[in-house]
């Protein structure tokens, strides 16, 4: 049986969606922008990074657009002052957790963390940096992982579980402790599940994942494939 | 004792500060140089893989970071073991002739020509380069044409004027369009006649500074410079030479791979800053300078007709080799003229416009080392990676560390000679800056430290009392 269509509101519009839809597809099918950051089109949707945010009548929370569905007569909110504010201070505490130096970054004007804080209007951060000590993984012959700009996003785990079928990436410990990890916490270079296919390094907005030897600012990305081989995959399937 | 403190020193890149001691009878017993901050560059890019340290070490200096991307960039050459393109090496030079352009542009034009037009003994509310452009306006509108001039070059080869990041491990990352290279050749002429009145103006204007040349850090001194075989002047390139103060030839043909054997570095109480000497010397013995004054003492001749002309005229009006730190001005202004000389020979040369400008390689030596003559002397990057080319160790010497015992002893004389009494003059501390000054010392590098350009004098006393104390902001 094909999904059913539902009628919801999305800033006061009456939209159609398929039930099967979640609020961020909904919204996006109908032509509207929320922002997004650890969303992928063409992965499965985890909402961990919170920028997608939307308000939902009947509810206090807020709601994630990327993994909530859309359900018969729902009415969402996607942009407020309150959503502005968290969303903003979702991306500064992303910035303070780790070391994000843009000028000497590879991926500085191609990233799309930096891309979304221009976005929100992220001029300055109100915390404190955490400025932790991490590790750059330089051991994989053709790329680069470079824990200080990763923002646990994991969508080089899932494009690598599920387009490229290796299960190189997981994420490891909790919290502030989290780290992407190869093989069972192995050097990349070491990891024997990798392919070397490079498709984590297209998918990972930020430049956490790189090709080696690229200098500063050389390091572009084009995500667009990841989607399109996964909707190719799916029109197969 | 009496101790006089300068802190901070005002025009110069950097935050410094000067102590002089005074003995029992009120006069200069000793005086030091320090610098007060410390950035850790060197530490911070452990670990990091070695592609990005061009990037990364343009960041120490704003004024400078074309001489950081480059030094950085040839010791990544030497870690991938790959000889650049010919139109690469071109390029390199070409951006760097710019760079010194507009470097010494703003180093004579910004920093020092309000105290050569007018007046050490002038307000320093109007020294100043808006002073300037009140007293001397044509002065200061070539002072900006002629910066802009060697900035666009630096755009169009390394993408943009201050952190481009255009120079690359292995060359160039873009070719030059042959329409930026013609109007480039256009804009030309006018950077050279800018060149040649400035320097005119300046060598009449030498004869009212006989005092300052006489008593400006005119110790006689080894000088350090690069050449090429023939004794020619090189910037981007070249083997360093160590010319003793009588001018015979201590050390000549050090590649770079070869700098620690003749170059050691030492650590000064009170200063972030290292400072290397003359290792068959000794410390402190082997105290040597390096710029461009040390350059022109270095060299056996500029190699293009112009600034040959007018070394030969300099040579035969201060000696051979040339001591007095003022003449630091005067050689910046020469080698404005051969720059330009240089940046017109490759704008010719139709090689500059090849597409093929990159070397491809990944990590064939556990060891690069680059050196260059950057705007204020030679400037040495060493890496050390490991197998899959994480940096393991950098060592960065900068020019005004190897300067930093000559601007001690500069400051020195300039104080035995000007400081009087326990009370600290205008004309005094003016003095004791312009002779830091001189050396256009960039301490943002030096010390790998951010920083105001600021300075403090403390003057203290025999007993340790401090007598008098300016600061300077
Ligand atoms: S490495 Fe990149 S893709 Fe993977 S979790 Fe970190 S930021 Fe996301
Ligand atoms: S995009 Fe929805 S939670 Fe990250």
């Amino acid at each position: 049986m094909p999904p059913k269509n539902v009628s919801i509101r999305i800033d006061g519009e009456l939209i159609s969606a398929r039930e099967d839809q979640t609020i961020l597809e909904a919204a996006t099918a109908s032509g509207k922008h929320i922002p997004t950051l650890c969303h992928l089109a063409g992965l499965t949707p985890v909402g961990a990074c919170r920028v997608c945010i939307v308000e939902a009548q009947g509810t206090d929370r807020l709601l994630p657009a990327c993994t909530t569905p859309v359900h018969e007569g729902m009415s969402v909110t996607t942009s407020s002052a309150k959503l502005a504010r968290y969303r903003r201070m979702t991306v500064e505490l992303l910035l303070v957790e780790r070391n994000h130096v843009c000028s000497v970054c590879v991926s500085n004007g191609h990233c799309e963390l930096q891309s979304l804080a221009t976005e929100l209007g992220v001029t300055n951060v109100r915390f404190a940096f955490n400025y932790p000590k991490l590790d750059v993984d330089v051991s994989h012959p053709r790329y680069v992982l470079d824990h200080n700009r990763c923002i646990l996003c994991s969508r080089c785990v899932r494009v690598c579980a599920e387009l490229e079928h290796a299960h190189v990436w997981e994420v490891r410990s909790r919290g502030i402790h989290s780290r992407i990890v190869s093989d069972l916490n192995a050097k990349w270079g070491e990891a024997q599940s990798c392919t070397n296919c490079g498709k984590c390094v297209q998918a990972c907005p930020t430049g956490a994942l790189a090709e080696k030897g690229r200098a500063v600012e050389e390091m572009t990305k084009s995500s667009e494939k990841i989607t399109s081989l996964a909707r190719w995959r799916g029109a197969e399937a | 004792m009496k101790r006089i403190t300068i802190d901070p020193v005002t025009r110069i890149e950097g935050h410094a500060k000067v102590t002089i001691q005074l003995d029992d009878n009120g006069r200069v017993a000793g005086t030091e140089f320090h610098v007060t901050q410390v950035r850790g560059f060197e530490k911070f890019t452990e670990g990091r893989p070695f592609y990005e340290m061009p990037g990364i070490t343009a960041r120490i200096c704003g004024i400078c970071p074309v001489s950081h991307l480059l030094a950085s960039s040839k010791a990544c050459d030497a870690i991938m073991a790959v000889r650049i393109p010919p139109t690469a090496r071109k390029l390199r030079e070409l951006v760097h002739a710019a760079q010194i352009v507009q470097s010494h542009a703003l180093s004579f034009f910004y920093l020092s020509a309000p105290d050569l037009l007018l007046g050490m003994d002038c307000d320093p509310a109007t020294r100043n380069i808006v002073g300037l452009i009140a007293a001397h306006p044509e002065m200061a509108r070539d002072g900006i044409e002629l910066r802009k001039f060697g900035l666009q070059i630096v755009e169009a080869v390394a993408g943009e004027r201050v952190h481009g990041f255009g120079i690359v491990p292995g060359g160039i990352s873009a070719p030059l369009q042959p329409q930026v290279r013609d109007h480039l050749l256009v804009d030309l002429p006018s950077a050279k006649a800018i060149a040649r009145r400035t320097l005119d103006f300046f060598k009449r204007a030498l004869d009212g500074y006989a005092e300052e040349i006489e008593f400006f850090g005119s110790a006689p001194m080894m000088s350090a410079g690069l050449v090429d075989r023939l004794g020619n002047l090189q910037l981007y390139d070249g083997m360093l030479r160590f010319r003793a103060a009588d001018g015979t030839i201590t050390a000549d043909g050090i590649e770079g791979d070869d700098y620690a054997t003749w170059i050691g570095e030492t650590t000064l109480r009170d200063s972030y800053m290292k400072a290397p000497y003359f290792k068959p010397r000794g410390f402190p013995g082997g105290v040597y300078r390096v710029g461009p004054l040390a350059r022109l003492n270095a060299i056996d001749q500029c190699g293009t007709p112009v600034a040959d002309a007018e070394l030969v005229e300099f040579r035969e009006r201060f000696g051979a080799p040339a001591h007095s730190a003022f003449l630091y001005h005067c050689a910046r202004l020469i080698e404005i003229v051969y720059a330009l000389e240089r940046i017109e020979v490759l704008l010719d040369d139709e090689q500059v416009l090849d597409k093929h400008v990159r070397a491809a390689a990944g990590v064939n030596a556990h060891e690069g080392i680059g050196m260059i003559e950057a705007p204020r002397g030679i400037l040495i990057h060493h890496y050390n990676v490991d197998d899959d080319g994480a940096i393991v160790k950098a060592n960065l010497i900068v020019a005004t560390g190897h300067n930093n015992l000559a601007i001690g002893r500069a400051i020195q004389q300039v104080s035995e000679r000007f400081v009087d009494g326990a009370k600290l003059t205008e004309g005094m501390i003016n003095r004791v800056s312009a002779v830091v000054r001189a050396y256009d010392p960039c301490l943002s590098c030096s010390t790998h430290a951010a920083g105001e350009i600021a300075m403090r004098v403390t003057l203290v006393g025999a007993d340790g009392e401090v007598l008098d104390d300016v600061s300077r902001f």
